[in-house]
C-alpha cells in the first residue's frame, strides 16, 4: 500500500519518515471496536430483545463517537501537515466527519426507548463501522511506518 | 466534545437542524374528551422539549375565576404532593421526592440533567405537614408536622380512626385522633409496596366508600418498557389492599402511571388520572381521565387509547392489545395530570358536579400543556362537555414558570386546595360563599380583575359548615 515515491513528481520528499504518531494511532484504532461492538450489540438485541444490548450499544457507540472526535480533530490539524501525502490525509479526513455525522445521528437514534431504536440504529450502527474501519485504515497507511520517502 | 466537534460543526448543525425540523411540528391543540384524534406517531431523533424556567411568584398569584379567591395557606413547603382535608378542617400536606432510579444510557444522564431544570431544588421533606385554620377565617395559622421521617410520602387517606400513608415503598398507617396535631409515633407497616428502581415512584392513594379496601395507583418502571419486562412486575397497575390484612391484588393494570386515585360520591366507582407514554410526539399519547373497572387491561405497554399498538415494544402480544379498554376522557397529551378530585356543590354552582385535575405541565412539548387546574364537568355520573381552566397563570405570558399543580383537594366547606411542587406552597381556592347572608351587601365596585379582592368579599368557610 504505501507509496515510497511519487513518480508523478519530479522531486522526493527529504522530509524524515514518520512513524504514525502512537496517539493519534490510538485515537483512531479505537474507534473500530468500539462501533463494532456497538452492532454486535444492536444484532444481539435484535435477535433476543433483551433490553441490555440497546443500552450496550448506546456506550459503544458514545465512546466510539469520543474518539471520533478526537481524531477528527487529529485529521484536521494533520490537513496542514500532510505535504504531498495530502489526498490520502483529505480522504481520512473526510471519512472520518462521515463516520461523526452518522455516528451523531446514531446516538441520537439509540437514545429513544427500547424497540424504538430498531431498525434504523442497525443500519447505522453497521454503516459507521464501515466507514470507521475504512477511515482507521487510510490513516495508518497514510502516515508511513518507516522506510524511505 | 463541542471542541473537538467545531472543525465538523458547520455540516452537523445542519444535519441535526434539517432531522430535528422533521420532529413534531407545529403541535395541534390539545385533544380533549371521550373520542381524541390520535394523530400519526412520530419517531423523531431529538424529542421536542421546553423545560419550565422557574421564577419566584413575587407578587403574582394563580388567576382563578370570578368571584373566587386564592391565597397562599403554606410556603416554603419541601415539595408538597398531595393533601387530605381531615374531618375537623385541618389540611395534612404530603412532602417528598423519590424515585432516583439510575441512569442506563448516556441519554438518561443529560435528560435528568435537563429536566432537572424544570424542578424544585429544595430538599425532599420525607414528612407530612399539618394546617390547621381555628377561627375559618381561610387563613391558616397552626403549622406543625404531624410525621417525620417518612420515604416519600405521597398518597393519604382516611379511614375511621387510622390515617394511611403511601410511602414510596411501603403503605403505612397512624393512629388518628380528631384534632391531634401530631401523631403518637411511628407508623406501622401495612404491606410493602412495589419499590425496585421506582422510575414512577408516587404511590396514589385512596380508600373505598365503605372503607374496606384501599387503592394505590403504581406507576410503570419505565417510558415504555426500555428498563426491560422483568421491571415491569406489579408496576402500570391499582393495587387494591384489604384495610384489615394488608392483603393486596391487582385490581386494574396496564395503566402506565395512575398519580391519583379518587372515589366517586354516591356511585363508589373509583377513578383516576393517568399519564401516558412519551416520544411519539407532541399530540401522542393523551394523558387521560377515566373510571377505573376491576379487572380492566387499560393497554400499558403493549398499546395505547385501546388498540393503538405501540412498535416499540417487542415483543408484541396481540391478545393482551385485543383486551385493552379504551379510557373515559382525554385530557391532552403530556399535560401531566397528578391530581384529581371530585367537587361538591359547595364549591358553587358552575363547579358542583365533575372533577378537578390539577395538570404538572409537560417537557415533551415544543408548545406546553398543562401548567392548570382544570374542572371537567359530570352529568349523570360521567364526563360530559369541554374542560374549564379554574386556577390558571402557573405559566407566565414571559415564558416563566411559577408553579406547578400536583394534587388537589376539594374542602367540603367550600374551597380546592392545591399543592404546587415547584414554589413549595399550598395555594387554596375559596369558592363564593354559598350562604346568603343579611349583612351581606351587594358591592359592585369591590369585584376587581384577576380575583384580588376586598376583604368584605372574602368567601370564609362559615364555621358553622
Amino acid at each position: 500500500m504505501a507509496v515510497t515515491y511519487d513518480h508523478r513528481v519530479d522531486r522526493y520528499d527529504h522530509r524524515p519518515a514518520t512513524a504514525i504518531h502512537p496517539v493519534h494511532a490510538v485515537l483512531l484504532a479505537a474507534t473500530v471496536p468500539l462501533f463494532l461492538g456497538g452492532l454486535i450489540a444492536d444484532i444481539a438485541y435484535s435477535m433476543t430483545y433483551q433490553i441490555q444490548w440497546t443500552n450496550f450499544a448506546s456506550w459503544l457507540i458514545a465512546g466510539g463517537m469520543v474518539f471520533t472526535g478526537f481524531a477528527l480533530l487529529w485529521a484536521f490539524i494533520d490537513l496542514f501537515r500532510a505535504g504531498r501525502r495530502r489526498a490520502r490525509a483529505v480522504a481520512c479526513f473526510a471519512l472520518l466527519i462521515v463516520t461523526f455525522a452518522l455516528g451523531l445521528v446514531n446516538s441520537f437514534v439509540h437514545a429513544r426507548d427500547a424497540w424504538g431504536a430498531m431498525p434504523e440504529g442497525l443500519v447505522l450502527s453497521a454503516v459507521v463501522s464501515v466507514t470507521a474501519l475504512v477511515a482507521t485504515w487510510l490513516g495508518f497507511s497514510s502516515l508511513r511506518m518507516g522506510g524511505v520517502s | 466534545m463541542t471542541r473537538i466537534s467545531l472543525p465538523a460543526a458547520a455540516p452537523l448543525v445542519a444535519l441535526v437542524a434539517l432531522l430535528a425540523a422533521c420532529d413534531g411540528g407545529d403541535p395541534a391543540p390539545v385533544e380533549y374528551g371521550a373520542n381524541p384524534q390520535l394523530p400519526e406517531q412520530e419517531h423523531g431523533l431529538l424529542p421536542s422539549m421546553k423545560i419550565a424556567e422557574p421564577a419566584s411568584w413575587g407578587d403574582r398569584r394563580p388567576s382563578v375565576p370570578e368571584g373566587y379567591e386564592v391565597t397562599a395557606i403554606a410556603t416554603d413547603l419541601g415539595i408538597p404532593r398531595q393533601t387530605l382535608v381531615l374531618p375537623n378542617g385541618d389540611i395534612l400536606v404530603a412532602e417528598g421526592r423519590g424515585g432516583g432510579a439510575p441512569a442506563l444510557r448516556p441519554k438518561d444522564i443529560i435528560a435528568g440533567v435537563i429536566k432537572a431544570k424544570g424542578t424544585t431544588s429544595v430538599k425532599s421533606g420525607n414528612r407530612l405537614t399539618l394546617l390547621r385554620d381555628a377561627d375559618g377565617d381561610g387563613a391558616y395559622e397552626l403549622r406543625t408536622v404531624f410525621a417525620d421521617n417518612l420515604n416519600a410520602p405521597y398518597g393519604l387517606a382516611l379511614i375511621g380512626d387510622q390515617l394511611y400513608v403511601a410511602n414510596q415503598d411501603a403503605l403505612v398507617r397512624f393512629p388518628y385522633r380528631e384534632g391531634q396535631t401530631q401523631a403518637e409515633g411511628p407508623p406501622a407497616k401495612v404491606t410493602d409496596l412495589p419499590a425496585y428502581i421506582n422510575h414512577h415512584w408516587t404511590k396514589a392513594l385512596t380508600a373505598s366508600a365503605d372503607g374496606r379496601f384501599l387503592y394505590v395507583g403504581i406507576g410503570s418502571n419505565s417510558n415504555i418498557t426500555e428498563r426491560g419486562m422483568p421491571a415491569e412486575l406489579d408496576r402500570a397497575m391499582v393495587w387494591q389492599i384489604d384495610a384489615q390484612t394488608g392483603a393486596h391484588r391487582p385490581y386494574a393494570t396496564g395503566l402506565r402511571n395512575p398519580t391519583a386515585l379518587a372515589v366517586q360520591p354516591g356511585t363508589g366507582t373509583l377513578w383516576a388520572v393517568v399519564n401516558e407514554r412519551d416520544e411519539l410526539g407532541p399530540n401522542l399519547v393523551p394523558d387521560y381521565l377515566t373510571s377505573v373497572r376491576e379487572g380492566a387491561f387499560y393497554g400499558w405497554p403493549y398499546s395505547y387509547w385501546g388498540q393503538n399498538v405501540d412498535p416499540r415494544v417487542q415483543p408484541q402480544d396481540p391478545q393482551k392489545v385485543a383486551s385493552a379498554v379504551v379510557p373515559d376522557y382525554s385530557l391532552g397529551s403530556h399535560v401531566a395530570a397528578l391530581g384529581v378530585a371530585f367537587s361538591s356543590p359547595a364549591m358553587g354552582e358552575r363547579f358542583a358536579d365533575g372533577v378537578f385535575v390539577g395538570e404538572h405541565g409537560s417537557w415533551n412539548r415544543s408548545v406546553p400543556s398543562g401548567y392548570k387546574v382544570i374542572f371537567v364537568p359530570f352529568r349523570d355520573g360521567a364526563p360530559a362537555g369541554p374542560p374549564v381552566e379554574v386556577v390558571t397563570g402557573f405559566m407566565g405570558e414571559d415564558g416563566k414558570t411559577y408553579g406547578r399543580p400536583v394534587g388537589v383537594t376539594v374542602d367540603p366547606r367550600g374551597a380546592l386546595i392545591v399543592a404546587d411542587d415547584l414554589s413549595n406552597t399550598i395555594w387554596r381556592v375559596a369558592a363564593p360563599d354559598q350562604t346568603p347572608t343579611a349583612e351581606a351587601p351587594a358591592q359592585p365596585d369591590a369585584i376587581q380583575p384577576n380575583g384580588a379582592q376586598s376583604n368584605g368579599d372574602r368567601a370564609p368557610a362559615s364555621p358553622a359548615n
